[in-house]
């Protein structure tokens, strides 16, 4: 471990126990961060598809998608630049309420979501089932606005946030990983905050 | 990018004043690497107990010399940047890790538009820098919105046929254009080739220098955006 002359770092005998190794709390602020123009996307064209290695491929409108069981998660988000927030509402659909009209078939072990910009990230398939992932259209009992990924985005709160997919149009399922977006140019295949995963070899 | 996501320790070569709010930092990597413009390395602080806390940051400086230059700018209450800021003196070592983002970067022979607001102009300056010693300066066409004279970076460089300034609170003395925020008409006459557009700043300026870019006909997907900073 290489110390920084000087360095001790802010007062931490108040340090959030909720806060991952290397995060601060970005408070009321919701930073923004993503390579593309932000789109605008009409809930009248927004769709939300999963296909590959499923039993029935699925898509829903908007509509249809409300007119499922709602779910909701209440808790932190962690972004790889280094921010957190806490106390964070997110209402949606579980991705397992779609799974149980979709099927998964037993060959399937990797997750590429996709958005409605061409945006890609990966996912194991383990990190979307089971209650830990959602496709979420409300922060904090507000609809999701276009810069933070609205009308509808990915929500993987354990995982860093480049895995929440903005805009987010659907979910293939299948056999072998594949790198999406961020992780073809640099960032983690895994991605998990409490291990720092933030780039390929972390 | 394995060779590059590994930590190497780096020694501070320089540290100048580069704007009212901002320092540059010249460091000496005990391992050199080529990074493409518009690249950034990671910089972290580690405290004895280990607790540690890091941050990226552009490199401004051209590719090829054996030491990096970043930018950085002193954010209210920010705690790696006001460690850089007031603590940090040539010759302390820091750990960084780069370079990292090719998603940005720039291959140095596609001609491109930059548009960077205040801060965002350090990975453009990279840009530029290459441009010009490249004597290739039809590669680039740089616009930089900053709020006034203070706050412009790389101020005695920048200037040239590439580079556009906008003020938008306060303009230099016999400014032809009135002060005020980047319009359709600022950027219109230099997207007339199939530029490469890159756009760096805060979320604010990143969504309004989109929009202008879309309302003079830009084709979306020739957009590159690097936004940060918060927003509520």
């Amino acid at each position: 471990m290489v110390t920084t002359r000087g360095f001790i770092g802010r007062q931490r005998s108040s340090r959030d126990p909720r806060l991952p190794p290397g995060q601060y709390d970005a408070g009321k602020d919701w930073p923004v961060l993503h390579a593309e123009a932000t789109p605008s996307i009409d809930t009248a064209n927004w769709t939300f598809t999963i296909d590959g290695l499923v039993d029935t491929p699925t898509s829903w409108t908007w509509d249809e998608i409300h007119a499922l069981e709602p779910d909701r998660y209440e808790g932190a988000i962690h972004c790889v630049t280094t921010w957190s927030k806490f106390g964070m509402t997110f209402d949606g659909v579980s991705i397992d309420t779609l799974l149980e009209i979709t099927g998964v078939r037993d060959e399937a072990a990797y997750v590429m979501a996709r958005s409605h910009t061409g945006y890609t990230t990966n996912l194991p398939i383990e990190d979307v089932v089971d209650g830990r992932a959602w496709v979420v259209w409300d922060v904090n009992g507000a609809p999701l606005d276009d810069i933070h990924g609205g009308p509808a985005r990915l929500l993987v709160p354990h995982l860093y946030f480049w895995k929440s997919a903005k805009w987010v149009s659907g979910l293939k399922f299948m056999a072998e990983d594949e790198q999406g977006f961020w992780e073809r140019n640099g960032y983690h295949d895994h991605g998990d905050p409490w291990l720092e995963q933030r780039y390929q070899g972390d | 990018m394995p060779a590059s996501s590994s930590w190497q320790t780096a020694v501070v070569a320089a540290i100048g004043p580069e704007a009212s709010h901002a320092k540059t930092f010249r460091l000496r990597l005990t391992e050199p690497r080529t990074h493409r413009p518009g690249q950034f390395y990671v910089v972290r602080l580690t405290a004895p107990d280990g607790y540690h806390a890091q941050r990226d940051y552009s490199v401004a400086s051209s590719p090829g010399g054996e030491d990096i230059e970043i930018t950085v700018e002193m954010l209210p209450d920010g705690e790696v940047s006001g460690f850089l800021h007031n603590v940090v003196e040539v010759g302390d070592v820091l750990e960084v890790r780069g370079p990292v983002g090719r998603f940005f970067s720039w291959d140095g022979a596609t001609p491109i538009l930059g548009l960077a607001g205040g801060s965002g102009v350090v990975p453009l300056m990279s840009m530029l820098r290459l441009a010009r010693r490249a004597n290739r300066p039809d590669l680039m066409r740089l616009v930089v919105s900053v709020r006034s004279p203070a706050d412009l970076y790389y101020a005695d460089e920048i200037s040239g046929p590439e580079t556009t300034v906008v003020y938008t609170r306060e303009a230099p003395a016999g400014s032809s254009r009135p002060v005020g925020r980047l319009t359709a008409e600022d950027v219109r006459p230099l997207v007339e080739s199939d530029r490469e557009v890159y756009v760096c700043g805060s979320a604010g300026f990143c969504d309004g220098a989109t929009n202008l870019l879309l309302e003079v006909g830009v084709d979306v997907q020739r957009i590159r955006v690097s936004r940060w900073g918060p927003t509520s």
